[in-house]
Formats: structure tokens, C-alpha cells, sequence
């Protein structure tokens, strides 16, 4: 697959604060490219310089080999974290309105019916949902037909339905060819929906892969989750290096069955265990030592 | 390119027609006021006795003592010719040539027979004798004077914060980041938010006015082409200056103080309540790069004095050109976040 996108040496400076150093990757045509980090870590402030919003202070950002320009903004669909609407115009006028932005778009009707608006097509922006307010964002993103787009943390807020919903959208996007670049703070949606993810911390990329190979790359082990109140806390740090999180022990262990059976000379009931593999949200942790969400 | 500042000049107007609170204030306060100063001054004119004088030198004996009779403003003029008008429209009481003791006054004025008596008293015990010619013309009444100020004021505030306010709304809740998201330039967007306001306040001041002038049945004497055209150039203008505060500013608290930082002096400084004859000579001067006095004064030649183009065209070139500045200077310091 081609390149459509192509970042180098992308650094931007907030007084004393470098937000992004030297960011350098590229973006395969038709993919899906999750960038994950921390709050702070600079992900916002690399999207928007993608997306021609803010000017790196150096580095270079190429769109099919070119500077951004009107190719770009017309291939280009954008839904930010945060967006304000107009005021006193109904989700149908908002979409004429952007829908006369660009040369090529689809109908308000089609938008309407596969992003589900129709319930409320005529209604005042204001007295929007969460849930509503999204697929309208979404809708508004896709209505130029875009070639490639940019989704800033676009579950973030919505109710565990809404965010499923909203996954199969992006991934029916996706189906039809556009390129994707999604930042998030969901693993389990980065691992959905993306074919390669960048972690960034402190402004940098610190690991940049396929989910699975930066898995197979960082991992090889499982870990062992029991209740937190079937094992001593003193017991669990001690003697099986247990990372305690909520009302959870987690034990981190090469060898399964070895594990169990130290369990067992401790008379820790298993009644709760748990075995999983290792996972995006561990990968995070070791390589920045921060919980995602933090 | 036009499709998408028809686009966006669209969605403004749906906006501001929809949002009734703000519809029904640029209408009504305007309306308010006229009413409230009809109503309050057109039977008692606010300003003191005024005699115009004549430059000649230093004043002495009679003309000296006439001169310092309290609760008269004097005003000093270079010649007859053209202060003459002012009495025929009882803008002065009186006006006085000290040097051949020749004096005007307008017969159907009230306040200029009190002022010949004083005039007239002061001369008594000098030997010298008055000459008193008559003119004649009929009385602006206040509310005459006052209705192209008001009109002027009222497209100030609309285009001031009309203009302003949206902007730096827009760009502190995001709506400008979401528009630079897509192919819209800041030339397009600032297109499309003039042209938005442009015909919005000249609807509104053409309903107004005709209303008024419905009601108070106001003196125009001019064409009312010229007049549209006082009342575009000026609107553009004061839109250019609403761009100008507007074009970076991201806080509503900011633009407020700033935006009431320049409509205030016009509010008082601009001649839209009070005559500004007779004022400071650098008032006067101030006043000038005040692009409301303009609009002011131009309307008021057209309205009362029946001017056309090439007497009003100093306040046109002014207003033109300015806008002109002002624009270039919006636009090339606009920032959309």
C-alpha cells in the first residue's frame, strides 16, 4: 500500500514546553493509524498540525507527497474532541451549510440514513444528545467523501453502546477505502480498529507497530488476575511481585503452572482466577508507566 | 468560492433571525430612543442661547459687554455667508458682526428675539446704532437633527458587536477551528460574516427608518439614494472595525471592553446628540477620525440641508478609504483559533 500521509521531524514548541520533538511516521493508504498516549503526551497537538490547523515550528507534513493544500482540504474529513456548532440552525442546516463547503459530498438524505439523524434532522443543534452530537460530528466529517480522515477521541463521553455503534461506522469508512488516523484513549478500540498504533509520550513516539507485533515484541507472558481480598496484600507484593489495582491482584508470570502451585502453598483460593494475555493497556503501562486514563 | 460564502452567509442570517432576543433589541432600542428624545426635546431644545460673532479682533465696549452676558454660548465664525444657514435653521439665536454692528436674526425663532433684546440692551448707553437683518427659513426641530445620528448610532452598535461578538464567540467555543477544518479561507469566512451583517443592518435600519419617519415625519430633504449610500459605506466601516478587535480576540470579556472602548467616545464625540460647534477646537479634531461623525454629518447635509455627492464627498472618501485600511488589517491579522 501507498503512503498518503507522511510526517517528518514534526516538532512544536508551547513556550519552554516542547508538546511534540521530533515526531516522524507515515500513514499507508486504506489504513487505520491509532495514536495512543497519555493526557499531555502530545497527541492532539501532532493531529492538528496533520490536520492544517496548527503550524508545526519545524518538520515537514506531506499529503500524497505534497504540502497541505485545497487537494487536501477537500479529501480531508476532520471531527475534533470538542466541536461547537452554530447556534439557531437545525442539524439538516449545518449539513447543507458544509455540504456547499466542498465539490463532491454526498446527500443529506443518505448521510441521514446511515448515521441514523433522521429522528432528528430538524432540530436545533442545541437540543442535541451526546450520542446524537457525535454521529452528527461524524456525519459532517464523512460528508465530502474523504479520502482520508482524522478522529480525535471520538467515543470519549459516550455511553458503551453509542462507542460500539460508532466503531462499526469507522469500520465501515474504512471498508470503503478511506484512510483513518484515530487518536484514543481506549485500548480495546485501538486494538479494534487499528491496523498500526503509535504510542506517544512527552511529546515523542516511543514504540510504533502492528497491535499484535508490539505485543508479541514487549511480551511473553500472561497474566494471572485473583481478588484482591483472596490474597494478602503483604502475601501478593512479596512474594509474587502482584500489581493491585481497584479490588484486583495482578500477577505477571512466564510460567502458568509454577505460578499456581506457589498460589497453592499459600492457600490463595482460585476459586476467582483469571488467566489473560497481555494487552494493549499493559504495553502502555510498561513503556510510560502511566495508566491510560490518568 | 462564492457557493461557500453563500454557505456561510446563510447560516449567519438563520442565526440571527432565529436568536429573538437580539432581533428584538437591534430593532426596538433604536426605536426607544428616538421615541424618548421626540418626545423630550422637541419642545424645550436642551442647548443654551447661541450667538454666532464674527471674527474681527479683540471685542470692546458694547460688543465686549454683550459678549460677556451669562448663559449665552458664543460662538465665533469667519464669515456671514456661511453661518447665515444657521440661523435661518435656528441652530444659532443670533448671529453678530461686531465689526459694521450688523446682526441676523430669524423672526419665527423665540430664543433669537430674547437674545436681540440682550443684544439690543447692551448697545443702549454706547451711541452706536444696530442693524438688524431679518432671515427667514424654518426651524430643525430636534428630533430632526437627531434621527441621522441615531440611525448611525444604531448601525454602530449593530455592526460593533454584531460583528465582534459573533466572531469571538465563534472562535472561543471552537465553530472557527470546525470552519478551517474545511476548504473555507479566512477571506471567504470574512466575506460571507460583512455581507451577513451588511444587509441585516440595513434592513433593519430601513424598517426603523421608515417607521420613524412614519411616526415623527422627520425633514429629508435629499436623496434618499445618496442617503443608502451614507448608511452602506458607513455600516462597511464600522463592520471593518468590529473585524479589526474581533480578529484575534478569543475572550467575550476582552472583546467587550475593547469593542466598548471604541463605541463610547463615538457614542458622545461624534455629534450624534449634541452639536459639536462651539466645542474644543481639539475635540473637534478628534471627532474626525471618529468613523460615526462621518456618517453623522453626511446624513444630516443630506437629510437637512438637501446636499448631494460632491458636498458630502470629503465624509464618503474617508469612509471609503478607511474601510479599505481596516479591512486589509482584519484580514491580515485574523487568526482562526
Amino acid at each position: 500500500m501507498s503512503v498518503i500521509l507522511q510526517v517528518s521531524s514534526l516538532v512544536k514548541r508551547f513556550g519552554a514546553l516542547t508538546a511534540v520533538n521530533d515526531v516522524s511516521f507515515s500513514i499507508r493508504q486504506g489504513s487505520c493509524f491509532g495514536l495512543l498516549g497519555p493526557n499531555g503526551a502530545g497527541k492532539t497537538t501532532t493531529i492538528e498540525m496533520m490536520e492544517g490547523i496548527k503550524t508545526p515550528d519545524s518538520g515537514t507534513i506531506l499529503y500524497r507527497g505534497e504540502a497541505l493544500g485545497q487537494q487536501f482540504r477537500n479529501e480531508a474529513g476532520i471531527m475534533f474532541q470538542t466541536t461547537a456548532l452554530q447556534e439557531f440552525i437545525t442539524v439538516r442546516e449545518i449539513m447543507v451549510q458544509f455540504s456547499r463547503f466542498y465539490p463532491d459530498t454526498y446527500g443529506i438524505d443518505e448521510l441521514a440514513e446511515r448515521y441514523a439523524l433522521g429522528e432528528f434532522l430538524n432540530q436545533d443543534t442545541r437540543k442535541l444528545s451526546g450520542g446524537q452530537k457525535q454521529r452528527l460530528l461524524l456525519a459532517m466529517a464523512l460528508i465530502n467523501k474523504p479520502k482520508i480522515m482524522f478522529l480525535d477521541e471520538p467515543t470519549t463521553g459516550l455511553d458503551p453502546q453509542s462507542r460500539r455503534n460508532l466503531w462499526k461506522q469507522v469500520q465501515q469508512v474504512k471498508e470503503e477505502g478511506a484512510t483513518i488516523l484515530l487518536t484514543t484513549h481506549y485500548m480495546e478500540e485501538a486494538y479494534e480498529l487499528c491496523d498500526e498504533i503509535a504510542i506517544m509520550d512527552h511529546g515523542r513516539i516511543i514504540a510504533h507497530d502492528a497491535p499484535d507485533a508490539l505485543l508479541a515484541a514487549h511480551f511473553d507472558d500472561v497474566v494471572l488476575q485473583i481478588q484482591a481480598a483472596d490474597i494478602p496484600r503483604e502475601i501478593g507484593e512479596r512474594e509474587f511481585q502482584a500489581i493491585y489495582r481497584n479490588d484486583s491482584a495482578h500477577i505477571v508470570t512466564g510460567d502458568v503452572n509454577e505460578t499456581i502451585e506457589h498460589l497453592l502453598r499459600f492457600d490463595i483460593p482460585l476459586d476467582h482466577l483469571r488467566i489473560r494475555a497481555r494487552n494493549l493497556e499493559d504495553l502502555f503501562l510498561e513503556l510510560t508507566g502511566k495508566e491510560l486514563r490518568g | 468560492m462564492w457557493n461557500r460564502i453563500y454557505a456561510l452567509f446563510v447560516a449567519r442570517n438563520l442565526e440571527f433571525i432565529r436568536d429573538r432576543s437580539s432581533l428584538a433589541w437591534s430593532v426596538l432600542l433604536p426605536i426607544l430612543i428616538i421615541f424618548v428624545f421626540a418626545y423630550a426635546f422637541t419642545e424645550e431644545n436642551p442647548e443654551k442661547f447661541k450667538v454666532g460673532i464674527i471674527a474681527g479682533g479683540t471685542l470692546e465696549g458694547a460688543a465686549a459687554e454683550f459678549e460677556n452676558t451669562r448663559f449665552v454660548k458664543f460662538i465665533e465664525f469667519d464669515e456671514v455667508e456661511a453661518s447665515l444657514l444657521k440661523v435661518e435653521r435656528h441652530q444659532i439665536d443670533l448671529l453678530f458682526d461686531p465689526n459694521t454692528n450688523r446682526y441676523w436674526i430669524n423672526q419665527t425663532s423665540p430664543n433669537g428675539y430674547i437674545v436681540e433684546r440682550l443684544l439690543i440692551a447692551a448697545y443702549a448707553d454706547s451711541g452706536e446704532a444696530l442693524l438688524q437683518i431679518l432671515v427667514e427659513g424654518d426651524e430643525i426641530r430636534y428630533v430632526d437633527w437627531v434621527i441621522p445620528g441615531v440611525i448611525g448610532m444604531n448601525i454602530m452598535w449593530g455592526a460593533l458587536f454584531g460583528i465582534g461578538y459573533v466572531i469571538v464567540r465563534y472562535r472561543k467555543f471552537g465553530v472557527l477551528k470546525r470552519l478551517r477544518a474545511t476548504p473555507v479561507t479566512a477571506i471567504e469566512f470574512l466575506t460571507a460574516q460583512i455581507l451577513s451583517r451588511l444587509w441585516l443592518l440595513i434592513a433593519v435600519n430601513v424598517v426603523i427608518f421608515v417607521a420613524m419617519d412614519f411616526v415623527v415625519d422627520f425633514r429629508m430633504h435629499g436623496s434618499y439614494l445618496n442617503l443608502f449610500l451614507v448608511f452602506t459605506l458607513g455600516s462597511i466601516n464600522l463592520i471593518c472595525c468590529g473585524l479589526v478587535v474581533a480578529a484575534r480576540v478569543s475572550s467575550e470579556e476582552v472583546a467587550n471592553g475593547v469593542l466598548n472602548l471604541f463605541s463610547w467616545p463615538m457614542m458622545f464625540l461624534s455629534g450624534v446628540w449634541f452639536s459639536l460647534e462651539g466645542a474644543h477646537p481639539l475635540m473637534q479634531k478628534f471627532a474626525l477620525i471618529l468613523p460615526l461623525t462621518h456618517v453623522t454629518q453626511a446624513a444630516r447635509q443630506i437629510m437637512i440641508d438637501g446636499d448631494g455627492l460632491p458636498q458630502i464627498s470629503d465624509h464618503l472618501l474617508v469612509l471609503g478609504l478607511s474601510s479599505a485600511i481596516l479591512l486589509i488589517i482584519g484580514a491580515r491579522i485574523f487568526q482562526w483559533e
